[in-house]
């Protein structure tokens, strides 16, 4: 701050203080006095706006209590009392105090000073008491095209104001079209020169928001006949197949026709302007200024339509699948050279390997990211499904989309829409309940389907969920044991109890619809998810709805994986299910037979895969566990020892093999050899199936 | 040559702030201490623009902004309020006496200056 500033701040507030400790005690004498009172609010008001604009905001906000009580005492709404003057001397003391503390002298009773205003504050009614919300900023960037029509008072002059200074800063702000509008001015004779008689129709492209072009209008606000500022291009959101907006259809969008005299000019032979003018119902101002629109508009998207053209260039998608195969292919013969090189000691054979495996890994990462597409593009037809659906089932439901910009392989994205629209329909159908049901429960007679899509790490998070009546504990319960499923009496957490609905056959719905309830469905579901190397899960909450969580992998083709040997094969995790590797001893195997580990105290179930695959052999003495996060659950896969990582190309298994549980697909590795990939939750399920068949 | 402007404000530390700011940008100013100064300087000397303070003693930025739309000479100088947040009534009454926009008390000197511009384009 200015040392000259806050010098005469100082000086006033102290005169000022002065003033207002005279009033003050005038008051007290003359509590009525109209003059005396107004003279005490005058002397806040300037100290008040004094300190603020010296940036004493301590100072500003104290008083700003005291001058909101005096705003009272002046409306005649609050009376002067004793008891009043008393606390406003007191506060005029700590006024004098928090001034010179600003000069280093004398300090201030924080604690009274809390007292005093709080003191204040209580004399406010509630509504006084609330700080002024601040303007918050609106985040835009985006290029838009607005329509402002502008029409000052007549007696815009006489205030002070120039509409021209307005249209300069409308110019400077980007590209912008002024068309004037001549058609209230009067002739020479009756014109009267200190009269606005003009108006403007301005076409204005800028990248400033909505907000900013009207704070240009800010001193016209309340001296318009019209003002207004319409988005009519939004960057290419609005673009539409339909094509341009007709000369027609803009007049009767600003206003300046109705339908039916539209009609009536369409009927005539010449062309709709002429005509419009012809017959006086439009002027030739207002055609002229919906052409410029309707030119501007066209330009916009024919540039942006150029653009389009030559950023981007379509090609058909069975041609990328070659292209990641070859991706594959090259993949596969890079594992072998720099297999090779590192068996060989030629310093420039390894160099040149290396080279080649950042180029390859570079290649295949920009070769997947092409086959990326947002999913948005599938979500809109399931906009249409839940419409239908609603038609059919007589409820009320709206689908909220969120995360629309995901990207997922394309391949995922196509295999996905059967799941997906299964999860809706019975979202739909058994998950919210009647509109009167709803109502019954005190929700909102319309229910909310939401589907989101999000990453996390080398997944995409799918959720289905809806706020209708969650899954029924009890019905799943009794399904469960009546299916043999469950013994009647066994405990089971409701995580659990819930996934059984995946189970083939199983379904709980009271009566079979077209829609849902025939039991074939969520193990499809399950299946087709399994099959897309994702999981799928589910959660409920009685009364509050359902939510399905589907984890896919980004891509299908090459996957990161973590190469394992049993038995001197290789076999292949693949590494986004990996959470830890540790090491098992056979001492401690022997301590206990129930296949579970001990990692840093906490007990972790593991499958022995050598007694998986029943692959023959004594097993090691220190074997090591591949720890994997399997449907939220840690488990572990007992290997021989982990090789390391590998760059994964899928191969699918041969017709003869498909029906193997626990593999999903294989690779070829650098030396030519056959690893097989495994299908970890599957190997889970088969091995509690063996648990059970042993009578665990 | 500089354009000039009247500051109208009983405050000496906001005259103050106002002179430093406008005089900074390379405006003249001339400053009153109340409606009534600033009437009475008005009538010696024409000013491109007025920002006035609304309550003062002697006459109020209100009465003030009548008396000079009255005057043929200043008919179509821009006026700018000074008010604060709690002043909505006046901020009307202000416009309907003929203001011809306002500045919401406190302001930096940016906000100033652009409040100026818009209404003085150079």
């Amino acid at each position: 701050m200015n040392e000259k500033i806050l010098e005469t701040f100082r000086e006033e507030v102290a005169e000022l203080l002065a003033d207002l400790e005279g009033s003050l005690l005038e008051l007290e004498e003359t509590p009525d006095d109209q003059p005396t009172i107004d003279r005490v609010f005058r002397a806040l008001h300037t100290i008040k706006g004094s300190s603020a604009m010296a940036g004493v905001d301590s100072i500003a906000s104290f008083v700003h209590q005291v001058e909101n009580v005096y705003e009272l005492v002046r409306e005649g709404e609050l009376a002067v009392t004793r008891e009043l003057i008393d606390l406003t001397l007191v506060a005029k003391d700590q006024l004098r105090l928090l001034v010179a503390a600003l000069n280093g002298a004398g300090s201030v009773d924080s604690e009274l000073l809390d007292e005093t205003t709080a003191a204040f504050s209580q004399l406010l009614p509630a509504s006084a008491v609330a700080t002024p919300p601040s303007a918050s900023a609106v985040e835009h960037a985006e290029t838009c095209t607005y329509r402002i029509r502008f029409r000052p008072d007549l007696d815009a002059f006489r205030k002070g104001l120039n509409p021209m200074f307005v249209l300069r800063e409308l110019r400077q702000m980007g590209e912008c079209l002024i068309v004037p509008q001549l058609d209230a001015v009067p002739d020479l004779e009756t014109l009267d020169p200190e009269s606005c008689c003009l108006r403007w129709d301005v076409v204005l492209t800028t990248d400033q928001n909505i907000d900013d072009i009207r704070d240009l209008f800010i001193f016209f606000e309340d001296h318009c006949t019209q003002l207004a500022i319409d988005v009519i291009d939004d960057g290419g959101l609005l673009d539409t197949e339909a094509g341009y907006k007709k000369l027609g259809e803009i007049l009767i969008e600003r206003g300046d026709l109705d339908q039916e005299a539209l009609n009536q000019a369409l009927q005539s032979k010449t062309k709709i302007g002429e005509s419009l003018i012809g017959s006086g119902l439009v002027s030739s101002g207002r055609i002229e200024a919906a052409l410029t629109e309707q030119r501007r508009i066209q330009e916009l998207r024919q540039e942006r339509r150029v653009a389009e053209i030559a950023s981007s260039i379509r090609v058909r998608s069975d041609k990328l699948d070659t292209l990641v195969n070859l991706i594959g292919e090259l993949v596969t013969v890079q594992a072998r050279l720099s297999q090779n090189a590192a068996g060989s000691s030629d310093a420039q054979m390894v160099s040149i390997a290396e080279e080649v495996e950042r180029l390859t890994w570079d290649l295949r990462d920009q070769v997947l990211n092409i086959r990326m597409l947002p999913i948005g593009t599938t979500f809109n037809s399931y906009r249409r499904l839940v419409r239908d659906l609603c038609g059919e089932l007589g409820k009320q439901v709206t689908l909220v989309t969120e995360g629309a910009e995901t990207e997922l392989d394309k391949t995922v994205i196509d295999r996905l829409g059967d799941p997906l629209v299964h999860l809706i329909r019975n979202c739909v159908d058994h998950g919210i309940e009647s509109p009167e049901d709803r109502i019954a429960a005190g929700k909102p007679a319309q229910g909310t389907v939401r589907l989101s899509a999000d990453h996390s790490g080398a997944n995409v998070l799918l959720r289905i969920s809806d706020d209708g009546r969650g899954l029924d504990r009890d019905a799943l319960r009794r399904r469960a044991v009546a299916n043999g499923l469950l013994a009647a009496d066994a405990e089971i957490a409701d995580r659990e109890l819930y996934n059984l609905i995946f189970l083939p056959g199983f379904s709980t719905a009271r009566e079979v619809t077209s829609v849902s309830g025939r039991g074939v469905g969520m193990d499809v579901v399950k299946r087709s998810v399994d099959e897309l190397r994702g999981n799928i899960e589910v959660s409920s909450l009685p009364g509050q709805g359902t939510q399905f969580t589907i984890r896919l992998p980004l891509t299908l083709a090459i996957i990161d994986g973590l190469l394992v040997d049993i038995a001197g094969e290789s076999y292949v995790f693949p590494l986004a299910a990996v959470e830890e590797c540790v090491e098992l001893r056979r001492a401690e195997t022997a301590a206990n037979d129930r296949n579970l580990a001990n990692v840093r105290g906490e007990l972790v179930p593991y499958v022995r895969l050598r007694d998986f695959f029943t692959v023959p052999g004594q097993r090691r003495d220190i074997e090591q566990i591949v720890i994997a996060s399997i449907g939220g659950n840690r488990v572990g896969f007992v290997v021989d020892h982990v090789i390391g990582e590998h760059q994964t190309v899928i191969k699918s298994l041969g017709r003869f093999y498909q029906g193997i549980k626990g593999l999903s697909g294989a690779t070829i590795l650098g030396n030519g050899s056959v690893a097989l990939i495994l299908d970890l939750p599957q190997i889970v399920d088969g091995t509690s199936l063996l648990e059970k068949a042993a009578g665990f | 040559m500089a354009k000039r402007i009247m500051t109208v404000d009983d405050s000496a530390t906001i005259r103050q702030m106002l002179s430093f700011t406008l005089n900074d940008a390379g405006y003249e100013v001339i400053e009153a201490i109340d409606g009534r100064d600033a009437y009475d300087k008005l009538k010696n000397n024409p000013v491109n623009m007025v920002i006035t303070d609304l309550n003062m003693p002697q006459m109020d930025g209100i009465e003030l902004i009548r008396e000079v739309r009255k005057d043929p000479a200043n008919r179509f100088v821009p006026i700018i309020m000074l008010t604060t947040e709690s002043q909505e009534k006046k901020k009307q009454e202000g416009k309907a006496a003929g203001a011809s926009g306002w500045i919401v008390k406190p302001f930096s000197p940016e906000q100033l200056l652009a409040v100026v511009k818009m209404v003085l384009v150079a």
